[in-house]
């Protein structure tokens, strides 16, 4: 009689809720442990040891006061873009357009600065400009909404798609007001007059963005946690069906989620050309659309963890482009350790969820010497 | 006169990675696993392929290269390159049962940035001395095209007139469509991406079949990467020259309805969009070239919306696309 079947080495089984600072030590253990890989591929590829590498990567982000404030600027803006597409996300709306309505954005506000420069006195102008940037990315964001409401298409597509139309889109109009003819770029609008430039606070050019981001933070948590609509997305989120059931219109709270989705979006396009770069480039959101989705996500949808994930991901970025910088390498250095880093935090998330137990060997043990005694 | 003989073989050119990358994508997304990474994942396999012929080259003379070496080291590293990717991504969503998306895009984050990394720095991190990465050499082989090929007129050019990799990437689509409907793995695989439950309850290895189904999926798509660097960019690698090809390759799965079979010739219409506006004569407006070029985008979200908007059952992504399995959970 054979019938003796091999418990598996280990098996996993559900958690019950974790307290909260057991969560967070598990997150924060990934994290080191995705740091001292990050440390082990930059000595790889530098040879460099990793305490001077840290050291490398910590001055390059915060080693100046003017490498502080582009750190904090970096930071606005991809925490902007994160807090933008979180309402869509907590739907379970895959918006990974947000480069596109970023872009749409920052175009509306280039043709304001441009068209109505000499025009308009300038408390107008940024009126004008502040409305139409808003405007474009909610219509950017608002047309792949009407369709998956309608017709349920695929978001997470047709939102990528419109980021390319917008690319070309700003493509086409550089071409058509390129300063000098030819160039292939607007160089800065208005340098002269200054028109449509946001305000510098005390003399900082990016005072302004980091507080508007700030409160866009407190607004966003607001929403989502103690709003009617905040509970409508939630709800729509968690299940459509109990939202319909309870009389929640669907396709309404997806349209009008995508419209402030997409507007918070254009408000950060607004901040990149009104606020710091004043012009305009097809690579003016350089990606951070898609980390933005990352960002969110590992912060579970909790503004105010954003600040933290975002923050990490600005610092190592920040850092690796002095390492790469120091040692001669290329800027997509950046790139690998987000990757790094990230796949470490999605990979920690299932160990929160789930409970490794290994088999226990006296256990089978004991079992078996019980089975030949029976024998 | 529209110049069909040379616009057609341009064409084929551009589409054959979008081909390589779709029946990778829909491999992958029969199993239930939407693979975003496989942009990344591509430029994995080109720069994977890229390392391993420049170290190869560096080695030995131009002179003394053996063909088969020349073509084989730069396939494996290619196919080891995006195996590894694969690897990443199976045991994120499938072992840890991690968001599939999130993953995704990390992976295409993590794969575009190592492209560009080694791309930018691999003549440093070598330590030899050339200008910059052009393998000019390892092209003649990948290149190399039938000697009578060129008296054929216009038939040659338009059938006839590829490297390997090209007529490879028509085969490998024919037998995925081959496997997926008409052999028992095919099926099996489609019962996974379907209703990986059912599967489980008749005995299907459900995480056997997403991990290789995966894997396979993303070592084919890497070899779009290898075609587009080794033959069509005449072995010179150039940061972010890819582009959104991967992106276009996933969108190409839905425009094909998830049959590869479909995709050779959907993949072909797809390069010719991409490169059509340099074919339409606008003269010395530049400006109009740019709203040409996004009408790859613009067909694919046609696309979309009237294959949402039709709505029939054969036509419809496999069921548990996006989701993780847990035997467990109910």
């Amino acid at each position: 009689m054979n019938n003796k079947t091999k418990e598996p080495l280990f098996h996993i089984v559900k958690r019950d809720n974790l307290p909260w600072y057991h969560a967070w030590g598990i997150r924060f253990l990934a994290i080191v442990l995705s740091l001292v890989l990050c440390a082990l591929v930059t000595t790889l590829t530098t040879g460099e040891n990793p305490i001077s590498v840290f050291g490398t990567i910590i001055s390059g982000a915060v080693g100046t006061k003017r490498r502080v404030w582009i750190l904090l600027q970096n930071l606005a803006i991809l925490l902007g873009i994160s807090l933008a597409v979180t309402p869509a996300f907590k739907m379970r709306f895959w918006n990974i357009g947000a480069e596109g309505q970023v872009l749409a954005g920052s175009l509306a506000s280039a043709a304001c600065m441009i068209l109505l420069g000499n025009k308009l006195p300038n408390g107008a102008l940024i009126a004008v400009i502040v409305l139409c940037g808003v405007l474009a990315g909610a219509v950017w964001a608002v047309i792949p909404a009407i369709f998956k409401a309608k017709w349920n298409t695929n978001e997470t597509l047709f939102t990528l798609m419109m980021n390319y139309v917008a690319t070309q889109l700003v493509a086409y109009y550089i071409i058509i007001w390129e300063v000098p003819k030819g160039s292939g770029t607007v160089g800065i609008i208005n340098a002269s007059t200054e028109a449509g430039w946001f305000p510098m606070l005390g003399g900082n050019r990016y005072l302004l963005n980091v507080l508007i981001i700030a409160a866009m933070t407190i607004f966003v948590y607001f929403y989502l946690n103690y709003s009617k609509h905040g509970y409508e997305i939630a709800v729509v989120g968690e299940s459509e069906r109990t939202a319909r059931y309870v009389g929640i219109k669907v396709e309404r709270v997806i349209i009008r989620t995508l419209l402030l989705s997409g507007a918070l979006c254009g408000l950060v396009g607004i901040l990149l050309v009104a606020g710091t770069s004043h012009t305009i480039t097809t690579t003016l959101a350089g990606g951070q659309g898609f980390t933005a989705v990352m960002v969110s996500w590992l912060a579970k949808f909790n503004p105010i963890a954003m600040i933290f994930t975002s923050l990490l991901l600005v610092f190592m970025g920040r850092g690796a482009s002095e390492v790469s910088t120091v040692f001669g390498l290329n800027q997509a250095f950046s790139d690998i350790l987000t990757g790094i880093i990230i796949f470490f935090i999605i990979g920690c998330e299932f160990f929160l969820r789930y409970r490794v137990s290994f088999r226990k060997r006296e256990k089978s043990e004991i079992a078996e010497k019980g089975g030949e005694q029976h024998v | 006169m529209f110049d069909f003989t040379a616009f057609i073989p341009r064409a084929i050119m551009q589409g054959i990675p979008l081909l390589y990358g779709s029946t990778g994508e829909t491999l992958t997304e029969k199993s239930g696993n939407l693979n975003l990474g496989i942009a990344g994942i591509m430029y994995v396999g080109a720069i994977s392929g890229v390392i391993g012929s420049f170290l190869y080259e560096q080695s030995t003379t131009a002179a003394e290269m053996n063909a088969f070496l020349a073509i084989g080291i730069p396939v494996l590293s290619c196919l080891v390159g995006s195996l590894l990717m694969g690897l990443i991504y199976c045991f994120l969503t499938v072992t840890l049962r991690a968001n599939q998306n999130v993953t995704g895009l990390a992976l295409t984050t993590f794969g575009v940035g190592f492209g560009n990394f080694f791309g930018g720095s691999l003549i440093k991190l070598s330590g030899s001395d050339v200008p910059s990465i052009a393998l000019s050499a390892t092209h003649k082989y990948f290149a190399a095209k039938l000697p009578f090929a060129a008296k054929l007129g216009w038939f040659g050019k338009i059938f006839l007139n590829y490297g390997f990799l090209a007529y490879l990437a028509v085969i490998v689509a024919f037998i995925a469509a081959h496997v997926l409907n008409k052999t028992r793995t095919g099926l099996h695989l489609r019962a996974v991406g379907e209703n990986p439950q059912t599967a489980d309850a008749a005995g299907i290895n459900v995480q056997k079949y997403k991990y290789l189904a995966t894997c396979i999926g993303s070592m084919i798509a890497g070899l779009g990467g290898l075609y587009y660097v080794m033959d069509y960019a005449a072995g010179v690698w150039s940061n972010d020259a890819f582009g959104d090809r991967g992106w276009l390759a996933i969108a190409l799965v839905i425009f094909t309805l998830w049959k590869p079979n479909w995709g050779i010739l959907s993949s072909f219409l797809f390069g010719g969009l991409y490169i059509l506006y340099i074919f339409i004569p606008t003269g010395t407006n530049l400006a109009t070239k740019e709203l040409y070029k996004m009408l790859p985008y613009v067909v694919t979200i046609i696309v979309l919306v009237i294959t949402s908007m039709r709505n029939k059952r054969e036509n419809q992504p496999p069921a548990s696309l996006g989701l993780a399995y847990f035997r467990e959970e109910r």
